[in-house]
């Protein structure tokens, strides 16, 4: 542990956490006065330790103040488990950090992807109560008003208390479709700091590696889990890619089969070639191990110096099947261009419904590549306006315009 | 932990079809409702006459405002609840899963405030 004051508060707050929260809750069943007694655990830790020094455990010198404090005001609240509460206080003064056999944060993780939590705000929920992001950092990443998003997850939390939602993982039948549940939540924080976001922006990076954080937490603790190791191979293959992901000369979005394979994160791809090695191990056929065998044939391009577009479009063809997104189907049409030609690329591409990718920018932009090929020039200059104008990426955008140009002068 | 479990059910407009359904109905409430007075849980509960027979009363200056009806015109009906005691929200999911309205419309479950 560091023994600089300031960064050792720091550095257990970001190891700890999710713990102390899920530790406090569970006993509590309230998640704000959790948070609140944390933060002031936090923030008095700020104060004593550069005068008394760092203490040699400080997760449990945090863990005894917050409880402390939650103590406190249960007793000004006048509950009538105050006396349990006290036991436990006393073993917790007593140094007894004996942790429960599993992480705590994985049953808080359970709690924030409740089915009876609204969808959008599980990834969110997770974020803020696993790893004390506040809702100002979250919400431009969200796209919600900062206030809008810090009332609804103060909402949530309270249901989360009134309903009693159980803090500890479901068993039995349930636990497959919860389990589904997590990785979703985990994986849509982990998009919204990916795409949609302007490559260079340090927030919505720094959300990206805490949700791959959340994936490994999952990953460590549930070993035969095949979906949970997929999603954390998924996300370090997107990972891996970052640096290559845009034209340091023109600030242009540099797609996937283009990029420098030299400027891929080296290290990074063998951890994600690891995990899905592990993964598939116990094949399940899942969403998430399709997806991430997607991005281990695009890595292999590192190796080998070209793309399987085989591969690719019959890993599609399956993914279509059990989980058909629009994303999965315009990847699909894109695999379908390189090895059936433009014409089935542009079938596929039209036979989703209308209304579905009218603001799906991905679809727009494979489908002005389809119309180029074809020699279709107006409708591929007409699509090509279309999918810029769904840009909110600005790197996407000066690709997308650099495409259009290339084509007038053709 | 208390929560009550509200039955919605869709509509029938076929009087006929509705007696015959009634008594298959009839047969799938009752069972539900040994189920949970047999497994201890059940605390309470009543089933309502239609919405037809609603009326629905506000005060507004002073002045009463009585009108024929439910308060909320929906397509499925509020047809009755039922109070449980389970321990946590998973486990009044599971009673309120089995409840036949579920299968036909749709059933609500909320905690009630208790009181120490």
């Amino acid at each position: 542990m560091n023994k600089d004051p300031s960064r050792a508060v720091e550095q257990v707050a970001r190891l700890s956490y999710g713990r102390l929260v899920a530790q406090l809750a569970r006993r509590t069943g309230s998640l704000a006065d959790a948070e609140d007694a944390l933060g002031d655990a936090l923030a008095r830790a700020l104060e004593a330790w550069p005068v008394s020094g760092v203490p040699d455990n400080p997760r449990a010198w945090l863990a005894t103040v917050a409880w402390r404090r939650l103590t406190d005001q249960a007793r000004h609240r006048a509950l009538p488990d105050t006396y349990q509460m006290e036991l436990i206080r006393m073993a917790e003064e007593r140094g007894s950090t004996a942790e429960c056999t599993s992480d705590p944060r994985l049953g808080l993780m359970f709690v924030c992807a409740h089915p009876s939590i609204d969808p959008a705000l599980r990834a969110p929920l997770m974020l803020q109560t696993v790893l004390g992001l506040d809702a100002r950092r979250m919400a431009s990443v969200f796209l919600i008003p900062p206030g809008t998003l810090g009332q609804r997850l103060t909402r949530a939390k309270a249901k989360i208390e009134a309903a009693n939602i159980p803090f500890a993982p479901p068993e039995g039948r349930d636990f497959e479709g919860r389990m589904r549940d997590v990785l979703n939540a985990v994986y849509a924080a982990y998009a919204v700091g990916y795409n949609g976001i302007p490559a260079g922006d340090t927030k919505s990076v720094g959300m990206a590696q805490e949700a791959i954080w959340l994936a490994s937490l999952i990953a460590a603790e549930y070993p035969p889990e095949s979906e949970a190791h997929a999603l954390f191979a998924l996300m370090l293959f997107a990972e891996a890619r970052r640096p290559a992901r845009t034209d340091k000369a023109s600030g242009a979005l540099v797609p996937l089969e283009e990029q420098d394979t030299e400027l891929w994160d080296a290290a990074c791809l063998a951890d994600a070639e690891r995990a899905l090695a592990h993964a598939v191990r116990n094949p399940s056929l899942g969403r998430y191990q399709l997806e991430a065998s997607i991005q281990a044939v695009h890595a292999a391009r590192r190796r080998t110096g070209k793309t399987d577009w085989q591969e690719l479009a019959l890993l599609y063809t399956g993914l279509v099947r059990i989980a058909p997104t629009i994303g999965a189907r315009t990847g699909h049409a894109a695999a379908l261009a390189k090895t059936d030609g433009p014409e089935a690329a542009l079938e596929a591409l039209d036979a989703i419904e209308a209304d579905k990718v009218a603001s799906y920018q991905p679809w727009w932009a494979t489908r002005a590549h389809v119309l180029a090929e074809l020699g279709r020039t107006e409708d591929a200059m007409a699509t090509f306006d279309r999918a810029i104008g769904l840009c909110d990426d600005p790197a996407a955008r000066i690709y997308l315009a650099g495409r259009k140009s290339a084509l007038l002068h053709s | 932990m208390q929560y009550i479990i509200m039955n919605y059910t869709p509509p029938s407009d076929d009087a006929d079809a509705d007696s015959i359904r009634a008594a298959a109905d009839g047969e799938l409430w009752g069972a539900y409702t040994r189920a949970l007075l047999e497994a201890g849980v059940m605390v309470g509960g009543e089933a309502l006459h239609p919405p037809h027979t609603a009326t629905t009363i506000r005060v507004k200056d002073g002045q009463r405002e009585v009108q024929d009806g439910p308060y909320a015109e929906t397509k499925e009906q509020f047809g009755g609840f039922y109070v449980i005691d389970v321990p946590d929200l998973d486990t009044a999911l599971e009673w309120a899963a089995r409840n036949p309205a579920a299968a036909s419309g749709a059933v609500e479950v909320r905690p009630v405030v208790m009181r120490a």
